[in-house]
């Protein structure tokens, strides 16, 4: 196996690193010494590299924790920024061994395709962004409103449909590009600008026009569509899907119990026994997974809970201050539920 | 009229108004009403954009905003440059180390630098200072390497052929003994290495921590994918080029149909293909290195172009040349290599820089495969939202490095136009 590259004097050779992304399994990846991981090449909150070269996002944390769960270390991951054209084939190629990459779970990709879908990290949908100087509150009172939309998306005929749903009336402003589009809300040319929510969020911090401030508007609470985000897997190692849905059901879980990465030592000590069972205090859990019984503490000290997670990168914590929304616990009214772990 | 004798002719100087600068400006500027007008309108017209630019890039200016929203309302946001230079430049490689990239590039600069020098132009020169560029720019971007005995076998069968090729009836039988023993150790050492007689040796050159080609980014990534990408298009292209118009019909077939197939088709299309086809063809868990895929569509690329371009400078000279070298007893490979190319390349030599600069600024396009070079990473900067908003400073600087190195090859390529025809200017 040539894992190193050879380079000549003069002529500089890069021979194929054949081999290196060798088989399905668990036991390919432990040999390796690391996760390879595709991330999206470049999007607000999910994934990008930082002014240091660094990854960081909400997708960035899903290949953290999980190599955390597998090597007790969260940095044993090798990123490889793919777009959304390359990333099914880099999977199906085994180029990489799993996709954080922003990927809706929908049954075609789940099954045609051959891959498998780890837990919803992010749920995601179609939403309304409006200019808070109309005093709008519900989407329901945009009767009659223009609204600025991309064609040949899903986001045009979902839009359509809810309008229909709702015996409501609307003035499409249909505009290719999506600079050409934000520009167009932002000058006022339309009341309503309707997107996946992150991306409204993300839209409505980074794009807002000099001069006016991202308070200006506001993003509805109505989710016309669903776009639940989850990591990929291929098809024929069970035992790497187990491991990366639990991982994700972990740092749910985690928040659950109220388990952070500052307290989860202090929790060691908890007599609850399903803490106990999940941190590994009662031995159990890891074995069945076949990781190390610290994986769960390993997860929620080295990368956070699902909450430290979501408010670091996306939520209140940063810039671009995305409501919980659907993806608060189910305890607090969401959709985010752990089946237990034991 | 009397004549006055030529000695006591009084010079005059000429009119103040048509010399020094005041002479020029009249001539030039306002030689007739309508220019006068144009030049007024112009000047007005450039004042009042260049003080709107430095007004927003100067005067107005945030050098040292910590975040983005500190440079709103503000002129430009250099702060953002500030804070993201080194994502630019140098992309995801670690950052305690990027100190590598750095002199990378600086290795690679000199090597290019040196190399414009017309005195550096023997093969032997060349050769010396290609190997130890490149060897050093590979060592600092890897951090370590491992040259396989297969190499250096190569290395020994590859000077043995091209000695004997072109020493033939010149050398003294010891030099062409010389390339017969290493070109026959060559071929035999590497039937023995893939029988699997001889071992899997590998030389290792181990400084620094291995960096591998995935965490590569920014100006290093650019200048890697055009300069080698090039520096292996271009003997390929020649090759091609020769090929093209070789009297053996399947070769001429296959050399046409190849350049005219890459030509016919986009450079993205071939990336793609690279990137998100090959991987299909290939058995599960065989992969490429995506940056070698990328490279080697570069080069692909490249080769079909400078064919073209080597194939005019071919076509320029004439018959006479090729009769003279045959008359001579040349053999073909004497023929093309002392005759007919030092002929050919020297009319071609501007329209191939022309093709290296176009190169350069193609080389972005392999952001398209999620490779951080010099542009993908100045989108990345755009991407992190606590600066997101401000893509004119980001697009601007990138403009200007890459202006830098294209404006600089094509005053390169000036220079040795004036240079090259020396000889056949009157």
């Amino acid at each position: 196996m040539h894992k190193t590259l050879g380079v000549s004097l003069g002529l500089a050779v890069l021979l194929a690193s054949g081999g290196a992304m060798a088989g399905k399994d668990l036991d390919a990846i432990k040999a390796k010494g690391h996760v390879v991981c595709g991330v999206p090449t470049g999007t607000a909150g999910f994934a990008l590299a930082d002014s240091q070269g660094k990854w960081v996002g909400l997708d960035v944390d899903v290949c953290r924790a999980v190599s955390a769960a597998i090597f007790g270390d969260s940095e044993k991951v090798k990123y490889v920024p793919l777009t959304a054209q390359q990333r099914f084939t880099a999977l199906q190629s085994g180029e990489v061994d799993m996709l954080s990459n922003n990927t809706t779970w929908t049954l075609t990709r789940d099954t045609a395709l051959g891959f498998d879908f780890g837990a919803v990290t992010y749920y995601d949908g179609q939403a309304f962004m409006v200019s808070k100087k109309l005093g709008v509150k519900s989407a329901k009172e945009l009767n009659g409103a223009t609204i600025c939309v991309q064609p040949g998306t899903t986001t045009e005929l979902n839009l359509a449909d809810y309008f229909r749903a709702n015996k409501m009336t609307f003035k499409p402003v249909v505009i290719e590009k999506v600079e050409e589009v934000r520009a167009a809300f932002f000058s006022g040319r339309c009341d309503v600008y309707t997107n996946d929510s992150s991306a409204l969020y993300s839209t409505r911090v980074a794009n807002v026009p000099a001069g006016q401030s991202p308070d200006d508007y506001i993003v509805l609470p109505e989710i016309i569509s669903k776009e639940p985000l989850a990591p990929v897997m291929r098809h024929g190692d069970n035992q790497f899907v187990d491991i990366v849905r639990w991982t994700q059901y972990a740092m749910i879980e985690a928040e659950e119990y109220g388990i952070t990465s500052k307290n989860v030592d202090e929790m060691l000590k908890s007599e609850n026994p399903a803490i106990k069972r999940m941190l590994g205090v009662t031995p159990g859990m890891g074995k069945a997974l076949g990781v190390d019984e610290k994986w769960a503490y390993n997860i929620v000290k080295l990368v956070g809970n699902y909450g430290e997670s979501f408010d670091r990168h996306v939520g209140k914590d940063s810039i671009l201050k995305i409501d919980r929304g659907l993806n608060r616990l189910w305890s607090q009214g969401g959709l985010q539920y752990a089946p237990p772990i034991r | 009229m009397t004549d006055v004798p030529v000695g006591e002719r009084k010079q005059l100087a000429p009119p103040v108004d048509d010399s020094g600068p005041l002479g020029w400006i009249r001539r030039n500027l306002f030689s007739s009403w309508g220019n006068g007008i144009t030049t007024v309108v112009l000047i007005a017209a450039l004042a009042w954009i260049l003080s709107w630019f430095l007004d927003w890039a100067v005067f107005t200016a945030n050098f040292t905003a910590s975040t983005g929203a500190e440079c709103r309302g503000q002129g430009a946001c250099w702060a953002l440059i500030r804070e993201k230079l080194r994502l630019i430049f140098f992309g995801t490689f670690p950052y305690e180390q990027q100190w590598r990239p750095l002199l990378a590039i600086i290795a690679m600069l000199a090597m290019l630098i040196t190399t414009s020098d017309r005195r550096m132009w023997r093969p032997w020169r060349l050769l010396a200072i290609w190997s130890v560029g490149s060897f050093v720019t590979f060592l600092l971007m890897f951090g370590q390497i491992h040259i396989p005995l297969s190499l250096f076998l190569a290395v020994a069968l590859v000077v043995g052929g091209v000695g004997l090729a072109f020493r033939q009836g010149i050398g003294t039988p010891l030099e062409m003994n010389a390339y017969r023993a290493l070109a026959a150790v060559g071929a035999v050492g590497l039937v023995l290495r893939f029988a699997g007689i001889l071992p899997a040796w590998k030389l290792p050159i181990t400084p620094f921590s291995y960096v591998e080609t995935g965490l590569w980014g920014g100006l290093p990534v650019t200048m890697i994918l055009a300069t080698y990408g090039l520096l292996f298009a271009f003997p390929y292209g020649i090759l091609l080029a020769l090929g093209r118009r070789s009297n053996l019909p399947l070769i001429k077939g296959l050399c046409v149909g190849f350049i005219e197939l890459i030509r016919g088709v986009p450079l993205i299309s071939l990336l793609i293909m690279a990137s998100v086809m090959l991987p299909l063809f290939l058995p599960t868990g065989v992969t490429f290195d995506k940056f070698l895929r990328a490279q080697v569509a570069v080069i692909l690329f490249a080769g079909a172009y400078i064919a073209e371009t080597v194939r005019g400078g071919l076509q320029s000279l004439p018959k006479g040349q090729f009769e003279a070298a045959d008359a001579m007893g040349l053999n073909y490979a004497q023929k093309t290599a002392l005759i007919i190319l030092p002929q050919a390349l020297r009319v071609v030599i501007p329209p191939l820089i022309n093709t290296f600069i176009g190169f350069f600024k193609d080389t972005s396009l392999v952001l398209i495969i999620g490779i951080f070079d010099f542009l993908n990473t100045a989108n990345q900067a755009l991407v992190d939202p606590a600066w997101a908003g401000y893509p004119g400073e980001v697009y601007l600087f990138a403009a200007f490095v890459y202006f830098i190195f294209c404006y600089s090859m094509s005053r390169y390529s000036k220079y040795l136009e004036v240079e090259l025809n020396k000889g056949t200017r009157r």
